[in-house]
């Protein structure tokens, strides 16, 4: 093979950046003229945005109450009792009282709150038919086979909408009453129960399956309701935009939790009177009393909330935040001593040599 | 070659004659079946060759069964298949699916493009074009039309398509010329014959076509150099052996046309039978990860049977009391039980990072790329680039410890130059940098100057035109006279052949200054002085041997006069001058100067002989040749009378030219904590030589030698088997500072290493060494006094220094007790070795070389790297961990057998400095990251478990899961493993330091393992805790608290930890790797939206149930805060620890590199003996072999008219009937070519020792298996025939058959009828030179290269043969008392011989009165430690 300058081996690789691999690079060195600013930067700029979301959860009021009615802790005790042997009895009512020497600004937030709850169970959390959920009326007929034993009825008619989460709707209901001056009368505050759940759950991914000579009831004809369900689906409210698979509550409840004990809002409270909170005076929070949830060691709490720009009442984050923004300005002081020892160091070295 | 030498003895010959193959008789030869229970196929194979693994149908069923050979796609299909149960099935179907799909084509589509590749190869080859005889004239055919028995015509150039049987070519006695560099690697030209029956009768294309002979022979095996048949025609058998075999793959050469019968075609055939399987070698991470992946696999099942027991508790809670889910658990609390187990094992599977393997292989390929296109390893010369033959070796180039190298071709190019002279005194140099182009050659008056000579001296060439100084004229005489090398006239030009490049080299240089040596008879040498014919009757020629280290020429001038001409070792040629004068003072400091450019020097000496004294010694040489007994060491005597009272003329020096940038290599290598050890076949002084050529040794080193290292490992031995004491006292006696070198020979090796040998042989030995000593060195003996007070020094240093080292191992391991001898014995031995800055194996055998490097293997348990470009370092590369082939000249067996192949050594340090630690680090970064990565994804779902009641949900959608390790983190671990460097290749070249790390295991190892699952568990457990500890208080539309959006938000911490992570690893910031981050992250963005969107719900809501999910939640501040603090609380701590790590690292480096520089300070030389230069100058210019002079005194391979050789190769001798003598000559040489063994014993026990008639003895034991010749006329007769190509061949092989003929010879009855046959020196194996020439071919099974490096180890077929040499003659029945000296082996020969008389010179001893080398020497050794060559 001859050989020159010009001419190229046949097997001479390519002379480029890529195969060469001096690939034009940026090699950050980390050092402590970097890093110092940086950490001091993000210490201050985390213990800012801490302070500001701590103060942010200390003005969200909080407002709740256990009514398991475990024995001696109020007047759901009764219903409670009779919950004892697993068959809730029908209408069994409880009552809240409290009072509220201030105005507890809104818009407030109606929530309930399960504990010992555990939604996020596999068994249970896959006991669901998203497709009979979205409407299909092919699928409202044959729900999938993870909804069993709540698949279909014992008399072969299939369950809509099926599987345990549905069987397991949260039942109990609240209504709020307000006493504006003691001893006079109770005015019930209007709660909002739309708009508690996603936009697009309730607008694309739970549909009702359509109307059958505009009627609803129709279209979920040859299904049965859960068995625990005292009601047909489409009979859950009577509102037709609320009800039938795309009711709120229904969706709400659907979106599982992630965690055994969970809040689920239930109402809002944004009409009328009320829309800036809920004035001072004494109120009652009228609870039927349906779900059983002493058989497994749960509570249920009904919790009154406002809620700021970053949700609701979480000192956590705002603590989090003013932590990991001290660290790291410990952290940049570390550094800081670090360095200056091991520069001094440095410095000596190179004027020994 | 070795290891086939060996496997092939090992072979039991037990096959049996049942292949027929009929000539021009396809029907016939289609008669044989073979079969196979019902199944039949034609037993010859046709010659269609198909390599190809997979065909179009069976493709997808192989390869899929292939892929699921492997065991980590095996556990995911079992995953796959349990997650079909639904009682168990945790995951969506595609989590795991999909993956795994992906991960099956990617591995089908390499081995497709990789099967068409063979199989366009295959076509390639199976369409080549030849010549078959088809009715009664050749057609062009392709291969694969080739069946057995055809007849196939080949012409020059032509490849050999099939295994042949030679039947006839246009050149005399049918010989062919053949070229088998691609079957053993051997360049030099090899030849066979064809029978002679079929020469006779075959001449004509219609006797061709009307041939039938019936071969009959051996079933196909893979001996290459093994066959065995017979020819079976008109009724007559004619045996047939590997001499008339044409092997497929072969090139024929030199011959213009030939026509040979196929034997055995396409995948019968010899070399298709030694394509072997490739070894798989595995790397040290490779084995680790394997681990790893195991013991990740059980913490696992671990794991989930924890879980499971948690889920015990659970289900018996949800069972009784949590109505609403009760009816989901249907069986029994055990049962349910054991299904969690399977699901918590299903949803843990994700753990096992299945995309590791296919990225690992990207990598490794990636990286193996890099090295191929590496401009900088490509040499233009050769257009030879760097080439990864194995890819899966890359990251172990950065951990290697021991570089074991081949010294001939491999660190010197094998080029012998003529350098310096030094003629009367004056020293003659080159004058110019020889680089230099010059305007015109200087030599042009002389039309024989070659023209290729660099060295150049226009006052020496003034002198030589001048022609006054009688001493530059007897100089340059000698060189043209005394030597054995033969010449031959091709296209008009002189070519000579000698047996060693030095004695080429000095010939050349004499023809270039107008000596130019012409011809040669038997008794006369013809040379061209100056224009003028002399011709020079030669007298007697004592040839060279390791014993004399000298050579003469006795010759008588034209004008009548007598001279003796001596050439030798510098020692040897001052202790036999006449006076000693200012010139001879010159001449030595001449000496020392070349010595200490570690040139090779030679001597020359001469004097003229008086007609009297010439009688007289003529009469005495006669007697002495004619002995019986001890005839070698008489005719030593003899020549030793002679060789006295010379006349010095000065003295040459040769450059065994280093390749390029090897002392620049070695010594970035051992910067880098490489050891380099040179084995060589070579002898020792060359080896030493080349060892401070190339830096590998220095002068302020102790060199280790037989003795020193036998008396070591005694002392060792000892202070062992007494109990270890002392040991509190072994740190501050371990001696770092002194540097030991050691050189060791093959046989001292094989004597230390029992297991290297099957019988002990320690005993005859010694034997041997002390009678050889005893003779041969008078004065060994009292040296050995002087020597053993200063070994008593060393070895008590090095005892405690290897004891300190040593024993706490042995010791400390419970099985030093029940350690076996020769397990001790060894691991002693390479615990010293390691010790050793540089050990030097010279004489090795190449089984030696790969037992040498599995010894470091097995007690060092370290990385090692095999570098060699012969055929006999082909063991050696297969040995090491690592094996690099040098593509040079040597043939490509040695690269086919390598794992990466270089074009010179130099590269050697990019692809392990630079190359190999990249690859390294780039491996070791990318595991390390994979598993944090693995780790901190993954284990939230282990948190997860601990909330969801163990019922194994996972905590991410499916798709994530799906697509996190295919998409969303691969592209930057991906840039990571391919592209990161740390340091860039100039540093790393110039810090090889920093190649320490690898030698370590630092970077990737158990702990780090640890700390990379610790990092991504601290990392998970952030990850899933805090937003637990957030969503716990908050709810209502801009909650997180359902399960889809906690889901998200961890999920979405997760990748951006861990790309933040890869953010801060990643050191090489290019467009590549932000293209990499960028792109995984919108491949996040891209595969989310779609797998949330609602097109794919609608299609199939219970496969995308993440509908809208993450639009949903990453729209609101709250939550982005909440990954932020995640983010950051993940990576400003590493960042922290990094930044202060660095910091303190800056410290770091600067004290280490104070420690190389205290250590050149801190060499003393103290009480430490030193070695004087001047012991290197004993290498001498010849090689190890003797030359031809027997041959050439006895006339069996000359003409007895001087003829220049060229016609004689003529064309074809049109007479299809060449002399019988030609014939014969050429015939035992085909016979020898088996294995010694095979032939049959000799069946007169004589008592000759040496075989004095060199023709017709030595024609019988092989002769004796065909019709005898007639005995004794052919070797006056024969000419030279065999082309002189295979000079080197044979020259090479030749001391390998020693051994075997020298027995025969032995045993051969009467005196010598020749009188000019000498007896060998004893010791010297010479005798079996007579009998080559005729048997000229060369063994190529153990002729790795004309080189050294086979040459003489060979000489002992295996490496106990040195032991059995002086026994077996024993065993034949007439031993002769001489026989016990003389045929053995020259055991201590330069190992022993040259450790004496060097450190008699360096010591000064009285019997040496130099003063002024004693200067000399003490200039020389300052001005190496200063200054390289």
């Amino acid at each position: 093979m001859t050989w020159s300058a010009t001419a190229r081996g046949a097997h001479q690789p390519d002379n480029t950046a890529f195969t060469q691999q001096r690939l034009p690079a940026w090699q950050p060195l980390l050092s402590a003229s970097i890093a110092l600013p940086l950490f001091f930067c993000a210490g201050l700029a985390f213990i800012g945005l801490g302070l500001g979301l701590f103060y942010s959860s200390y003005g969200i009021k909080e407002l709740e109450y256990d009514y398991t009615g475990n024995p001696g802790t109020g007047n759901c005790s009764a219903c409670a009792l009779a919950d004892q042997d697993r068959a809730p009895p029908l209408r069994c009512s409880c009552a809240w009282y409290f009072s509220l020497p201030e105005l507890f600004p809104g818009p407030v937030y109606l929530y309930y709150e399960l504990t010992n709850f555990y939604q996020n169970n596999r068994r249970y959390s896959v006991s669901r038919d998203d497709t009979q959920l979205s409407g299909l009326p092919s699928a409202l007929l044959h729900p999938a086979n993870e909804c069993a034993p709540y698949q279909r009825r014992a008399s072969g008619l299939p369950i809509a909408p099926c599987g345990a989460i549905a069987n397991s709707l949260f039942n109990d209901s609240f209504s709020l009453w307000h006493q504006r001056q003691p001893g006079g009368p109770y005015v019930e505050v209007p709660l909002d129960r739309t708009g508690i759940a996603w936009w697009t759950d309730c607008h694309v991914k739970f549909r009702n399956p359509p109307l059958v000579n505009g009627s609803l009831a129709l279209a979920f004809q040859g299904t049965a309701p859960p068995p625990n369900w005292p009601r047909p689906v489409y009979e859950l409210s009577p509102d037709p935009n609320n009800t039938g698979f795309i009711n709120q509550d229904f969706v709400v409840w659907m979106r599982t939790a992630a965690l055994p004990t969970f809040r689920k809002l239930y109402a809002r409270i944004r009409q009328g009177n009320y829309s800036t909170g809920l004035p001072r005076g004494t109120y009652l929070v009228n609870i039927t009393y349906n779900y059983p949830v002493r058989a497994f060691g749960g509570h249920k709490l009904i919790v009154f909330s406002n809620i700021s720009w970053m949700g609701g009442k979480n000192p956590f984050l705002g603590i989090a935040y003013l932590v990991v923004g001290s660290l790291c300005i410990l952290m940049g002081f570390v550094m800081l001593v670090v360095y200056i020892r091991y520069q001094d160091q440095n410095d000596e070295d190179e004027d020994a040599e | 070659m070795g290891s086939l030498a060996y496997r092939e003895d090992l072979e039991e010959e037990n096959s049996a004659f049942t292949w027929e193959v009929k000539a021009n008789s396809r029907a016939y030869n289609n008669q044989f079946k073979k079969s196979f229970l019902c199944w039949q196929r034609q037993k010859h194979k046709s010659n269609v060759i198909n390599t190809a693994k997979y065909n179009v149908f069976s493709f997808l069923p192989l390869n899929l069964y292939e892929q699921f050979c492997r065991i980590s796609n095996l556990y995911f299909l079992l995953i796959i298949i349990l997650q079909g149960f639904p009682e168990i099935s945790t995951l969506p179907w595609f989590t795991l699916f999909a993956p795994l799909v992906c991960l099956l084509v990617i591995r089908a589509t390499r081995d497709l493009v990789d099967d068409i590749g063979r199989h366009r190869s295959d076509r390639l080859i199976n369409n080549r074009p030849c010549q078959i005889l088809v009715g009664k004239s050749f057609l062009w055919k392709k291969w694969a039309n080739l069946c057995v028995g055809d007849v196939v015509c080949l012409h020059r150039d032509n490849i050999v398509p099939a295994d042949l049987l030679l039947l006839a070519s246009t050149e005399p006695s049918s010989l062919c010329y053949v070229e088998t560099a691609d079957i053993d690697g051997e360049t030099n030209l090899k030849f066979r014959q064809a029978p002679l029956v079929t020469h006779l009768q075959l001449t004509s294309v219609r006797s061709m076509a009307s041939f039938r002979g019936k071969v009959v022979c051996e079933e196909p095996s893979s001996r290459l150099h093994h066959f065995v048949g017979c020819l079976d025609w008109d009724g007559r058998k004619h045996p047939l052996d590997s001499g008339n075999i044409l092997l497929r793959g072969c090139r024929v050469r030199n011959t213009d046309t030939c026509y040979g019968m196929v034997i055995y075609a396409g995948f019968d055939t010899k070399i298709m039978k030694n394509c072997g399987r490739i070894r798989l070698k595995r790397t040290k991470i490779d084995r680790l990860v394997n681990r790893l992946v195991v013991l990740i696999f059980v913490s696992l099942v671990l794991v989930s049977m924890a879980l499971s027991l948690g889920f015990w508790f659970k289900v018996t809670e949800f069972k009784a009391r949590h109505y609403y889910v009760s009816s989901r658990y249907l069986y029994s609390v055990a049962a349910e039980t054991f299904f969690i187990f399977w699901g918590f094992l299903i949803l843990l599977s994700v753990m096992v990072p299945m995309a590791m393997f296919i990225m690992v292989e990207f990598i490794y390929l990636g990286n193996s790329m890099f090295i191929n296109w590496d401009v900088e390893m490509y040499y233009a010369p050769q257009d030879q680039p760097a080439r990864a033959r194995s890819t899966s070796l890359n990251d172990q180039l950065g951990q290697v410890q021991y570089v074991f190298s081949d010294k001939t071709g491999t660190l010197t190019q094998n080029i012998m130059t003529f350098k310096k002279c030094c003629i009367g005194g004056v020293t003659y140099g080159p004058d110019e940098e020889e680089d230099t182009p010059h305007k015109e050659n200087p030599y042009l008056w002389n039309e024989f100057a070659d023209g290729k000579l660099l060295y150049q001296n226009a006052a020496l060439l003034g002198a030589v035109r001048d022609n006054e100084d009688k001493t530059v004229r007897e100089f340059w005489r000698l060189l043209a006279i005394c030597h054995t090398v033969m010449v031959q006239e091709e296209d008009r030009q002189l070519v000579y052949q000698a047996a060693s490049p030095d004695e080429e080299a000095l010939v050349t240089a004499a023809r270039n200054f107008g000596y130019v040596f012409v011809a040669r008879t038997q008794d006369s040498i013809t040379v061209l002085e100056l224009g003028e014919k002399r011709v020079y009757k030669v007298l007697a020629m004592m040839d060279f041997n390791s014993i004399r280290k000298r050579m003469s020429v006795l010759v008588r001038s034209p004008e009548g006069s007598i001279y003796l001409y001596t050439k030798g070792a510098d020692v040897v040629i001052f202790e036999r001058l006449h006076k000693r004068g200012v010139k001879e003072w010159a001449t030595e400091e001449a000496l020392a100067s070349f010595a200490e450019q570690t040139l090779r020097t030679l001597c020359l000496a001469y004097k003229q002989v008086g007609e009297d004294a010439y009688e007289e010694w003529r009469q005495r040489h006669q007697e002495a040749s004619v002995l019986l007994q001890n005839r070698a060491h008489a005719l030593h005597q003899v020549y030793e009378d002679m060789e006295q009272d010379l006349q010095l003329l000065g003295a040459t020096a040769i450059e065994d030219r280093l390749q390029d940038g090897v002392c620049d290599t070695i010594k970035c290598l051992k910067q880098g904590n490489i050891k380099v050890w040179v084995l060589t076949g070579d002898k020792q002084e060359t080896a030493v030589n080349i060892g401070f050529a190339c830096q590998l040794l220095s002068e302020n080193m102790l060199i280790l030698e037989e003795k020193e290292i036998l008396r070591i490992l005694e002392a060792y031995w000892e202070t062992d088997n007494s109990a270890p004491r002392g040991k509190g006292r072994r740190k501050h006696l371990f001696l770092p500072r002194v540097k030991v070198a050691m050189v060791i020979s093959g046989e001292l090796l094989d004597h230390l290493l029992l297991s290297l040998r099957k019988e002990p042989r320690a005993l005859v030995h010694n034997v041997n060494e002390d009678g050889d000593a005893s003779w041969q060195e008078p004065d060994a003996q009292t040296e050995d006094v002087q020597q053993d007070r200063r070994l008593s020094l060393m070895w008590r240093i090095l005892g405690v220094q290897l004891r300190a080292t040593v024993t706490p191992q042995v010791t400390g391991s419970s099985s030093s007790t029940s350690e076996s001898p020769e397990v001790r014995r060894e691991r002693a031995f390479v615990e010293l070795a390691s010790q050793c800055q540089a050990v030097i194996c010279c004489r090795v055998t190449p089984k030696q070389k790969a037992s040498i490097v599995a010894l470091v293997k097995k007690y060092q348990r370290v990385v090692t790297l095999a570098i060699g470009d012969g055929a006999n370092d082909i063991n050696m590369i297969k040995t090491a961990d690592i094996g690099v082939g040098l593509a040079g000249q040597e043939g490509l067996q040695a690269v086919q057998n390598s794992d990466y192949v270089l074009a010179q050594f130099c590269f050697l340090k990019r692809l392990l400095l630079v190359h190999g630690r990249w690859s390294y680090m780039r491996v070791c970064k990318f595991l390390r990251y994979f598993i944090y990565k693995t780790a901190a994804s993954m284990m939230v779902q282990i948190w997860f478990s601990f909330y969801n009641g163990f019922s194994a949900q996972p905590l991410y959608e499916g798709w994530f899961l799906a697509l996190f390790n295919l998409l969303y983190s691969t592209l930057p671990i991906l840039y990571i493993g391919l592209f990161e460097q740390d340091v860039s290749a100039e540093q790393s070249l110039e810090l090889p330091e920093l190649y320490i790390a690898g030698q370590k295991d630092e970077l990737f190892n158990y702990w780090v393992f640890l700390q990379a699952l610790a990092h991504g568990t601290v990392t998970s457990l952030v990850n899933f805790f805090v937003p637990l500890w957030v969503s716990h208080d908050s709810a209502g539309p801009v909650s997180f608290s359902d399960y889809q959006s906690f889901a998200v938000v961890v999920a979405m911490s997760g990748l951006l930890s861990i790309t933040m992570e890869v953010v801060l690893a990643i050191r090489y910031w290019t467009a590549l790797s932000v293209l990499a981050v960028f792109l995984s992250l919108l491949f996040y963005v891209l595969a989310t939206s779609l797998s949330q969107s609602l097109w794919l719900f609608q299609i199939s809501p219970k496969t995308f149930p993440f509908l809208y999910a993450d639009r949903n939640v990453l729209s609101r501040p709250s939550i982005l805060l909440v990954v932020l603090l995640n983010v950051s609380l993940n990576t400003l701590p590493t960042l922290a620890l990094r930044v202060i790590c660095q910091a303190l690292k800056k410290a770091g480096p600067k004290e280490r590199e104070e420690a190389p520089s205290e250590e050149v300070a801190a060499v003393e030389p103290g009480p430490y003996p030193q070695r004087g230069s001047r012991g290197r100058r004993s290498s001498y210019a010849f090689s190890h072999r003797e030359g031809y002079a027997d041959l050439i005194t006895q006339g069996t391979s000359l003409r007895k008219a001087p003829a220049l050789g060229g016609d004689v190769l003529g064309a074809r001798a049109g007479t299809p009937e060449p002399e019988p003598g030609a014939r014969e000559s050429l015939r035992p040489r085909a016979n020898t070519w088996a294995p010694g063994r095979r032939r049959p014993p000799p069946q007169d026990p004589a008592s000759a020792e040496d075989a004095p008639s060199p023709g017709a003895p030595e024609a019988r034991p092989s002769g004796s298996r065909r019709e005898p010749p007639p005995a004794g006329q052919e070797d006056r007769e024969a000419p030279w025939k065999a082309p002189f190509a295979s000079w080197r061949s044979w020259s090479s092989g030749w001391r390998q058959r020693l051994q075997g003929p020298r027995r025969r010879a032995a045993s051969l009855p009467g005196p010598s009828p020749a009188p000019a046959a000498r007896p060998p020196p004893p010791g010297g194996p010479r005798a079996p030179a007579e009998s080559v020439p005729r048997r000229g071919r060369r063994c190529p099974r153990c002729s790795g290269r004309g080189s050294p490096g086979t040459g003489h180890p060979r000489a002992r077929p295996s490496p106990n043969a040195g032991l059995c040499a002086p026994r077996s003659p024993i065993k034949r029945g007439a031993p002769p008392l001489g026989l016990l000296s003389a045929p053995r082996v020259p055991e201590p020969g330069p190992a022993s011989a040259w450790g004496p008389k060097h450190r008699r010179l360096g010591q000064g001893l009285p019997s040496t009165p130099r003063p002024r080398s004693w200067g000399l020497r003490e200039l020389s050794s300052r001005d190496t430690a200063r200054s390289p060559r």
